[in-house]
């Protein structure tokens, strides 16, 4: 049994972000000290200092154990359900030992931690059609589908919505029109739904939108964010790897040109030339790509940041002319995983549902997540496990 | 003023479904809830829904399980109308999308769960009932046009005209606070059980009784109010749900000396006894000192016996919840786990169209009792009565509606008077209680005397404590003046409503002097078919004095009460 159950309670404090729309005052902060036992979560404290302090704190909260998707919030600047965080990890987090606790970001705030969803996330949600556009006919009983099929959009199914992706995706905050995390997600429950009779053309909707699937800048924001392990970024590459791969959709926005490019460049050279990435992304994946009509128009619109990037040395003449230098070596093992992961009868897609680790990975195999930026999901995967749900 | 066929209120399960079947038929339909509807608790159901869909089940031998389930209270018509509709609203739910878990063939897999004779139970993971929760907002999404959704609205009453009609509700915008009369030719009631009125229980904080109240205060008879559903695993300190899906799969339970006692209680079926079985087991292991943990309050629930590939992919969300919640990794130890406050059976009472005694009023899902439930309720029936009732109301609903004129009535004198009542509670002078301090207490007193063994002694005191908490919250204050987003006030409304399904309860309880399903009376410990195979309806005092108990006839077609083993 886990010790926690003995642990007494201890004090904590909380410094909250409250702002009442109805008073005329800018928001303020409200520290209130209550008293838990530290494996207790954030939101029980809140409520606590509610119950006992001042009951006018706004907060949405309803099942206390992480499947409503009301209480998402920022603690210590990071978007989490309040209900989902434990009150000593929070303050082993907190800058003063004091849980800093704020509204999500990227939404309006309406009173205290309460945000307005309705004009930002499912806005986005209503974007990607969010229902079954079911195959015709309709089977008497239910439709015949692969098992792993299921299990795999069951990972997207198991998004409840709370906006912790929303609130600090940067794309969005850069381009609050891109349609985001929870949003294409959701819209991989469909494309990934053997029932649905419209994939492509909802592939076919979101590639040629500028602010859809190549919208997303892989931070990995979201995936740190979200309390349910939906992997949001996860899952816009797999829409991309649909799109470009099965679908061969050529984007308007040269999307599919800039990941192609991407690649390119790292498997010729090893490390991106950045240099070369804008022209191929418009004129073509080739040396000669800067030559067509497409590639001079953005260069050209580019000459002010690029003068300005030369000017403060982030650029520099031989870097745009030539690549980047690695190891010979370094650039055999670039080239190594390219092929292991061209090589694979079946495109590798990591779904934690799917690939869940069968056994606990052996002593100092450290999982190289992170390394998987882009296309590389397999880094993440246990050897052995793929494609197999089965037991 | 908004003005619609069919009104719903509540967004959960019942409350969606009956707001697709409604739209479904042609009726202008409007869905109201306190919240957004994927907050709804029905998010919170974790195990499965019932259904005899495999090729070698039988809705009847569903059925049969219902009944004996429920002890016999169960009204048998209606259990046969939900067991028999069980396949047909499946499948209608896979259709529409709900990503249920397929077996090798790709056919929907089936898990077994407690009081089943057989794996009947259809599964998403152990995210069933949030699988179909998102999936209806999906469609609610998709039909827009027709169902205008009112959400983060708080109906503080029912509207009746002066032949006693239900015709609409008085609600709150939480987030102006604004005030506002809805008219309806019928109005669905689909908003959920009181398990707030318990503490600790399995519910989220916004299942507080409301529908329950407003149809008690607007006269509706409630029935079966004392059949109280003690989940057998449940987290100690939380109380949080552990699912039934984990004994499904083959979980054992172990008191403090290793041995899986529900072998003496349940030699047959073992874990998988009906609910109100395995909690009574596990409560005598602690009062006689076999618990575990500190002050041997727990059980020990052992999932490691599981496969540990089957439960990640199948128990996925409760390897969370240990983690997370109790810091136990479930697939390496056992969690402790003791009986919860979890499910109302009683509720509204209605016909089997969902329609109460008040002309115009609906009630589907927990907020009713058809009663399939009886005593207890078995495991994966709770989304099946939500889907099988919310339709069949919604649907009756829009029929009725068809054939009848827009609702006349005077709105004005109601909307003053709930207008009024909010503004007096938010005015009030800080010299009683605080509303959370009675919430608190009672939670505590009815998870003290109406929990798993009950006793004449103990009911009168909770009984007693109710009515002083009742006179107590008349006067109690809150902090928030405002009007965006006042919960505080919300809070002291829905502290009214509580205290109204705490006290019929009771009353439920003190009144029935046997021992059947949920109900164990210590001082009346055998089911006493003679005199108690009845429903006791309470009903709301007119002019003073406390509620009035009546009885009526439990409808057996074709099976007899027997000796309830398992």
């Amino acid at each position: 049994m886990a010790e926690v159950h003995d642990r007494p309670p201890e004090q904590f404090t909380l410094r909250m972000r409250r702002y009442n729309p109805e008073s005329g005052d800018a928001p303020y902060w409200d520290e209130h000290t209550i008293e838990l036992e530290p494996h207790r979560s954030v939101l029980e404290a809140i409520l606590q200092a509610r119950d006992r302090f001042d009951g006018s704190i706004g907060i949405r909260c309803s099942c206390r154990q992480a499947i409503c998707g009301s209480c998402g919030v920022r603690v210590n600047g990071e978007p989490s359900l309040a209900c989902h965080t434990h009150l000593d990890a929070a303050k082993a987090s907190a800058r003063d030992g004091v849980i800093e606790i704020e509204p999500m970001g990227n939404m309006p705030v309406i009173k205290d931690l309460i945000v307005d969803m309705d004009a930002v996330h499912w806005k986005k949600i209503q974007r990607v059609t969010p229902w079954l556009l079911a195959k015709q006919p309709v089977p008497e009983r239910e439709y015949l589908v692969p098992k792993e099929a299921m299990v795999d959009i069951t990972q997207t199914m198991a998004c409840i919505q709370c906006g912790a992706c929303v609130s600090d995706c940067l794309a969005m905050e850069v381009d609050p029109g891109f349609i985001g995390p929870a949003a294409l997600a959701k819209a991989y429950r469909f494309v990934g739904d053997p029932r649905d009779a419209q994939q492509r053309e909802r592939l076919v909707d979101l590639a040629h939108d500028q602010q859809g699937i190549f919208d997303c800048t892989h931070c990995f924001k979201c995936v740190e964010a979200c309390p349910k392990d939906v992997n949001p970024m996860g899952q816009i590459m797999r829409l991309r790897r649909i799109a470009i791969a099965d679908q061969h959709i050529k984007d308007r926005h040269n999307g599919e040109r800039h990941e192609a490019a991407f690649t390119t460049l790292v498997r010729e050279n090893g490390l991106l030339w950045e240099a070369e990435l804008l022209p191929r992304s418009y004129g073509g994946n080739s040396w000669f790509g800067k030559f067509a009509p497409a590639a001079g128009k953005e260069l050209i619109s580019s000459l002010p940041a690029i003068t300005k990037a030369l000017a403060r040395g982030k650029v520099t003449l031989m870097g745009a002319l030539k690549p980047h230098k690695i190891p010979p070596g370094d650039l055999k093992s670039v080239q190594a995983i390219y092929e292991k992961v061209e090589g694979r009868e079946q495109r590798y897609e990591l779904n934690l549902y799917i690939t869940g680790q069968d056994e606990v990975p052996a002593e100092g195999a450290a999982v190289a997540a992170g390394a998987g930026a882009d296309g590389g999901s397999d880094a993440a995967a246990p050897s052995g496990a793929e494609g197999s749900t089965s037991q | 003023m908004p003005a619609h066929d069919v009104l719903i209120i509540g967004a959960g399960l019942a409350g969606q479904r009956a707001a697709l079947a409604a739209a479904q038929q042609g009726s202008s339909v409007a869905i109201m809830s306190k919240v957004h509807p994927v907050r709804s608790h029905s998010v919170a159901a974790a195990g499965g829904i019932n259904a005899a869909i495999s090729v070698d089940d039988d809705w009847h031998s569903h059925a049969y399980d219902t009944v004996k389930g429920s002890d016999f209270l169960g009204d048998q018509d209606a259990i046969e109308v939900m067991c028999s509709e069980a396949p047909r609203e499946v499948m209608h739910l896979e259709h529409i999308g709900v990503t249920f878990h397929r077996n090798d063939k790709g056919e929907m897999d089936l898990r077994a769960f407690g009081g089943a004779s057989m794996k009947r139970t259809a599964y998403v993971a152990d995210i069933t009932g949030q699988a179909l929760l998102h999936v209806l907002y999906e469609q609610l999404m998709k039909h827009h046009e027709t169902v205008e959704r009112f959400e983060e609205w708080f109906t503080t009453s029912l509207l009746l005209d002066e032949t006693g009609r239900c015709c609409g509700v008085i609600a709150r915008d939480v987030r102006s606070g604004r005030m506002e009369a809805f008219t309806a030719k019928n109005v669905i009631l689909a908003c959920g059980g009181a398990g707030q009125a318990y503490k600790p229980t399995t519910n989220g904080l916004i299942v507080t009784g409301d529908g329950i109240a407003m149809a008690y205060r607007a006269g509706a008879p409630l029935m079966d109010m004392e059949m109280v559903q003690y989940h057998p695993t449940c987290l100690v300190e939380t109380g949080i749900l552990i699912t039934e899906g984990a004994r499904g799969e083959g979980a054992h339970l172990l008191n403090a000396n290793g041995e899986r006692f529900m072998e003496k209680s349940a030699p047959n079926k073992m874990e998988l006894a009906s609910r109100d079985v395995v909690s009574r087991a596990e409560q005598i292991e602690i009062n006689e000192g076999r618990g575990v943990g500190p002050g041997g309050a727990g059980i020990f629930l052992d999932v490691t016996v599981v496969p540990r590939k089957r439960t990640l992919e199948a128990l996925r969300e409760i390897v969370n919840l240990g983690r997370d919640f109790a810091g136990v990794d479930i697939t390496r130890e056992p969690i402790m786990i003791r009986p919860g406050q979890h499910y109302i059976m009683g509720g509204v009472k209605t016909d089997i169209d969902g329609r109460t005694p008040i002309e115009g009023l609906y009630a589907a899902g927990e907020v009713a009792c058809v009663s399939v439930h009886g005593g207890n309720r078995l495991g994966a029936n709770s989304l099946l009565d939500t889907l099988i009732f919310g339709r069949r109301a919604g649907e009756h609903a829009a029929e009725r509606a068809a054939q009848m004129g827009p609702p006349r009535l005077d709105t004005r004198a109601r909307l003053d008077q709930d207008s009024d009542e909010l503004a007096s509670i938010i005015a009030r002078p800080r010299d009683g209680r605080r509303v959370s301090e009675i919430k608190s207490e009672l939670g505590e007193v009815m998870n003290k005397h109406a929990a798993v063994f009950r006793d004449e002694a103990g009911l009168q005191s909770a009984l007693e404590t109710v009515r002083r908490l009742r006179a107590e919250s008349e006067h109690a204050w809150i902090d928030d003046r405002g009007t965006v987003f006042n919960q505080d006030v919300l809070g002291a409304v829905e502290l009214g409503f509580m205290i109204d399904c705490a006290e019929t309860t009771l009353v439920g309880a003190i009144e029935r002097k046997e021992s059947r399903g949920a109900q164990f009376r210590t001082d009346y410990p055998e089911r006493n078919d003679a005199e108690w195979l009845k429903h006791i309806d309470i009903t709301a005092p007119q002019n003073g004095g406390g509620p009035r108990v009546s009885y009526s006839p439990v409808t057996i077609t074709q099976w007899q009460p027997e000796e309830r083993k398992y």
